[in-house]
């Protein structure tokens, strides 16, 4: 350009860890972090994710369970936002968010009822205010900005928490959610999950922007970068994050940079689109070993412990399992009794004809 | 009192239920300080104030999304979408969120969310300003879709609406906004839902509308009626759930029937109410049921729109076809 300018607007996005890959400690580690029971708690639901996990993926192979995306090597993120919500708050997940949901009254048998099939696994008994996963990519963005409105307008002291993967910032509902969370000055945190990839599509494929953070910016919104794989700092950000939006300053964008070391879904086979050396390579940054790394060297956390960890948790998602295959069918009838409050008499002969069981 | 028009009736309505219920907000773009590009929402931001009725950025999705997050949220969220045309942005909140929230929570979130909207054409505004997709929206379970065709029933059925636990669609007829004027008592008085409205009796023949085209409709029954014929007027209001009941009575009675609209005939409304009367009603039939919509194009631009609406001419002509068949 031959003409001169004048810089009207720059931008900084922050990147922040605590642990690396190996344990090390990078700078002083929060105070939550000096408790070991908080720490023994965020591990042992990262485990608890796992197992899961690898329950469920089972399930899926023996042909019990639906479509079912896996959470492997990203429990951090997701444990760390749970962990830092207060029960009033409310969640907006995408679907790779067990552990947030587990912390916050979602049991198992319903996140297997949803996958295997049955819209009841979405009722959850004991979490009446959380919304349900979200397939339509990005839409969930703008549900947490209309519960953040309400919940402005009602002047709770409550923020909304909403998860999005990297794909999904390609979305132009993530634009819009951002900018009138910006323009509205709502009490939310968007968070993505950065795990390199969209079914098959890289990051590189996904945008030319250098950081998804950074597109916050265009929002008026502060991004923040952080390791996704290091609990110590999701939970940081978020408690950061969630003490802003609670005290009326308003939303912030939290990049948690992790790895997708599983298949998109049960329907997906990586192996197509990826090679097994990049996967090995991201195996070094497994969250729930760090951790692991971390609470050993500290000297509170052993082998004999580890053990019996994996004990319990294994018989807590067997008798989940138990109780989803217990599950009794939902009734034919069902499919009408819950599109509006009451039925219309429109739709009363179908019904009838349904319970019937014959074709109206 | 005053006679008001429709716009002034759905904002006397809006006014009603901020005063009488925290939980309603309502917002869209240009309805706060402008007051609606069609006055539907003036005044209201300088009674109620910035939080209730805003101003939204630009973007129909998030308007929708918003409505739907507010609403499960605990509000009760009125928002506008400045022209039906713009609403197909809006699609995917509307199809995918707020028709399908309680179905998929089994009822442990829903959305008494209500999204009004300026419908169809003949007021020669620009391309992509005049369409009826009442049809669209009738496909999708768990919404209900609602078009108003006179200054009370707009109040009432609005009131209706926005009190109603589930999503409604309230198209507002832009073409009969200020066409005629009617005493409307602010009374805070809903019409009910889900059924239609005998606006006039008649032995002879059914005809069946809603909207704007009621307007011409009534024009014509008037007209039978100085040659002796009495047509009895049926507007549906409520598109969906479709009250067939009232049209199937009717029919029992007349033995012949008309339906008007202005949408594009392929899967419409039209088509739902004569394949039920074909299902249920075959046998009252004294003659085949027609139907006077637009045509299976696009609306055109204004030179032509007056021969895409439907007139009183073309509706007498299927009334005098149906009446004569032998």
């Amino acid at each position: 350009m031959s003409h001169q300018t004048t810089t009207v607007a720059h931008f900084d996005i922050p990147y922040f860890r605590y642990l690396d890959p190996e344990a090390n400690v990078l700078q002083p580690l929060p105070a939550f972090a000096q408790d070991s029971q908080v720490l023994v708690k965020l591990y042992r639901t990262m485990m608890l994710m796992r197992i899961f996990d690898k329950k469920a993926i089972t399930l899926q192979r023996t042909g019990k369970l639906g479509t079912y995306p896996s959470t492997l090597g990203q429990e951090a993120i997701s444990v760390g936002m749970g962990a830092a919500m207060q029960a009033a708050d409310v969640l907006c997940p995408y679907y790779r968010e067990y552990g947030a949901q587990f912390l916050r009254g979602v049991k198992m048998e319903e996140v297997l009822l949803y996958w295997g099939g049955d819209e009841r696994g979405n009722h959850f008994a004991h979490n009446k205010h959380d919304l349900p996963i979200c397939v339509p990519i990005a839409s969930q963005t703008l549900h947490a900005v209309g519960l953040a409105t309400a919940m402005k307008l009602q002047k709770k002291p409550q923020a909304v928490v909403v998860a999005i993967g990297d794909g999904g910032t390609s979305r132009g509902d993530f634009y819009e959610a951002m900018n009138v969370a910006g323009v509205w000055n709502l009490p939310v945190v968007f968070v993505i999950n950065n795990n390199q990839w969209a079914i098959s599509v890289p990051l590189a494929k996904q945008t030319k922007a250098q950081t998804l953070a950074q597109k916050a910016i265009a929002a008026g919104l502060e991004g923040w970068q952080i390791d996704g794989n290091d609990v110590l700092a999701v939970k940081e950000a978020l408690d950061n994050a969630l003490i802003k939006a609670r005290s009326g300053q308003g939303a912030t964008v939290i990049e948690a940079i992790s790895y997708r070391m599983g298949d998109h879904t049960t329907a997906d086979d990586a192996s197509r689109y990826r090679t097994a050396s990049e996967l090995q390579a991201h195996e070094k940054q497994d969250p729930i070993k760090r951790l692991q790394q971390y609470m050993m060297k500290q000297g509170f956390w052993n082998e004999q412990q580890e053990q019996q960890l994996l004990k319990d948790l294994t018989a807590e998602v067997e008798e989940a399992v138990e109780n989803f295959n217990q599950a009794p069918l939902p009734t034919p009838e069902s499919m009408f009794d819950y599109l509006y409050e009451t039925l219309p008499e429109a739709y009363q002969a179908q019904r009838a004809a349904v319970m019937k069981g014959e074709k109206p | 009192m005053t006679a008001i028009t429709l716009v002034e009736a759905v904002t006397q309505a809006l006014a009603y239920e901020l005063a009488h219920d925290d939980k309603v907000v309502i917002f869209g773009q240009d309805i706060g300080v402008n007051g609606g590009v069609f006055r539907a929402t003036q005044g209201l931001q300088a009674q109620f104030g910035e939080e209730r009725v805003r101003d939204t950025p630009l973007a129909e999705n998030m308007i929708a999304g918003l409505a739907v997050g507010m609403a499960i949220g605990g509000m009760k969220p009125v928002a506008e979408i400045q022209f039906m045309d713009f609403i197909c942005a809006s699609i995917d909140q509307i199809l995918s969120h707020g028709s399908r929230i309680r179905n998929r929570t089994r009822g442990r979130l829903s959305c008494p969310m209500v999204i009004r909207t300026p419908s169809g054409g003949g007021i020669r505004a620009p391309e992509h300003h005049s369409d009826s997709m009442e049809a669209l929206f009738s496909q999708i379970p768990g919404l209900r879709v609602v078009i108003p065709s006179s200054p009370s029933r707009a109040y009432g059925l609005l009131l209706a609406a926005i009190r109603d636990p589930d999503p409604v669609i309230f198209m507002e007829p832009k073409r009969i906004y200020r066409m005629v004027k009617e005493e409307v008592p602010d009374d805070g008085e809903a019409l009910p839902l889900d059924v239609c409205f005998v606006l006039r009796e008649g032995k002879d023949i059914t005809l069946v509308s809603w909207g704007a085209m009621v307007h011409e409709t009534l024009q014509v029954a008037q007209k039978l009626s100085a040659q002796g014929i009495e047509a009895e007027v049926i507007d549906v209001a409520t598109v969906k759930p479709l009250d067939m009941e009232t049209i199937l009575q009717s029919v029992e009675k007349t033995g012949r029937c008309v339906v008007i609209q202005e949408a594009n005939p392929t899967c419409s409304l039209s088509s739902e109410i004569i394949a039920q009367l074909a299902e249920k009603g075959l046998t009252s039939l004294l003659a085949p049921p027609q139907r006077v919509t637009g045509y299976d194009t696009v609306m055109p631009l204004y030179r032509l729109e007056k021969l895409f609406i439907p007139s009183e001419q073309r509706i007498m002509n299927a009334v005098k076809s149906v009446l004569e068949y032998a």
